[in-house]
């Protein structure tokens, strides 16, 4: 029995993740925390939220409580979240992820950072592909509401790059539903993979 | 089956260079008023115009991404033309963390065919700059700063900002571009220059100007339709 309990404990604790100490969470990151992790690193396709950009994250959240951002996970996890949030408190955790420290996910395929950096910085101007970096910055921290790209999960990238092309966020800010619509799945490979190593 | 020897003869008179030619140039030209785009199409170029739109906004209208991209509706077609050869050429914006010849890589009579499209933009401008810097703004474009040597802007830039010839348009234009551009002039300046190179000229104009003064040009530009 006392086996049994242990082992629960332990299972709860992975479960929330570090810290140990739950006051020091908000009560509202914690409800963030169970898919994007508690340290807002992310987990498997819940991007990582920690050093994302403010303006960026409200509006996604914007986003998703108007169905903008339509991929199949958006919709069966993120609408019903994002429609209840408070507008205030969406402002405080927007806040609050912002300054949260983080570390690359650093998980892409290293043999293809080099082709992703050439993609990222200099595009693809025979396919008429525009650089990445003219707007997401030289380090792909972003701007403003243009969000950081650097040090997301190389399999998160993948997919979202994917969704443009596959029709998904067509009411999205322009430009980036028609630019990413014209990525390759190699490009998509590449850019996802070096995105994920940059600090 | 083997083509037969009237198919290949006709084969090979189409596929002779003259003949090729005469027939892109016949499809091209029926186009009243557009440039020879040589071997694209139509499609070839609103593939290309889109690309620029990816940057400098839906009609050319700019854009502020991590870098403020300029507007490009309603300049003059000298200007965007010898601006593209400029990055191609790489006497423009080598300092920047882009890849700026390989971007606007492109062929001479693809720049002459944007440079006319982008002219016949006229999307509003963004404006949103403050009325009493452009209100000191308007003061120096139109007189110059004669203490400091500074001429007026309307000089070569026309009264309303709108351009001529090789002297760029400025109504419109995003004003930390401006900014950027007037701050930079002085260290950009090459000597080498093939043809008319505004560098030279705006050099020791932009030399002289104040930051604020800078400040207030780029704003009352800004909101200029």
């Amino acid at each position: 029995m006392k086996l049994v309990r242990l082992q629960l404990l332990i299972v709860a604790l992975v479960c929330l993740g570090v810290p140990a100490r739950a006051g020091d969470v908000p009560a509202a990151v914690r409800n963030c925390g169970w898919c994007h992790g508690m340290l807002g690193q992310g987990i498997a396709l819940a991007p990582r939220l920690a050093g994302q950009r403010r303006a960026y994250i409200l509006r996604q959240l914007v986003d998703l409580g108007e169905h903008v951002r339509d991929n199949p996970q958006s919709r069966q996890y993120m609408w019903g979240p994002a429609a209840n949030l408070d507008p205030l408190l969406a402002r405080d955790l927007a806040s609050y992820l912002a300054a949260l420290p983080f570390a690359p996910a650093a998980d892409g395929r290293p043999q293809l950072v080099e082709i992703g950096r050439a993609i990222y910085l200099e595009g693809i101007p025979d396919a008429n592909i525009v650089s990445c970096a003219a707007c997401h910055g030289p380090n792909a921290e972003g701007i403003g509401d243009i969000p950081r790209l650097g040090g997301l999960g190389y399999d998160y990238l993948r997919t979202r790059l994917a969704q443009w092309g596959e029709g998904y966020h067509a009411g999205a800010k322009a430009p980036m539903p028609r630019i990413a619509g014209k990525l390759s799945p190699s490009d998509i490979d590449a850019l996802a993979s070096y995105l994920s190593f940059v600090k | 089956m083997a083509p037969s020897r009237t198919m290949k003869a006709i084969l090979s008179l189409l596929l002779a260079p003259p003949t090729a030619v005469l027939v892109v140039a016949v499809s091209a030209g029926v186009r009243a008023g557009e440039a020879d785009i040589g071997a694209g199409s139509r499609d070839y170029l609103e593939a290309k115009i889109a690309y620029c739109e990816d940057c400098h906004g839906r009609s050319g209208q700019g854009y502020f991404g991590f870098l403020p991209m300029p507007r490009l509706a309603g300049q003059t077609t000298a200007y965007l033309e010898s601006q593209l050869r400029a990055f191609a050429e790489g006497r423009r914006d080598r300092g920047l963390f882009l890849n700026m010849a390989k971007i606007h890589g492109m062929s001479p009579t693809m720049r002459i065919a944007l440079a006319e499209h982008f002219r016949a933009a006229h999307p509003s401008p963004f404006g949103g700059a403050s009325r009493q810097l452009s209100a000191a703004g308007r003061r120096i474009y139109e007189d110059g700063v004669p203490e400091a040597n500074i001429p007026a802007c309307a000089a070569c830039h026309g009264p309303d900002a709108q351009g001529q010839g090789s002297n760029p348009r400025l109504a419109g234009q995003l004003h930390p571009y401006v900014m950027g551009r007037l701050s930079r002039f002085p260290s950009e300046y090459r000597r080498a220059a093939v043809d008319v190179d505004p560098t030279a000229t705006m050099a020791r104009i932009a030399h002289n100007l104040t930051r604020s003064q800078m400040d207030a040009v780029a704003a009352y530009v800004s909101q200029l339709k």
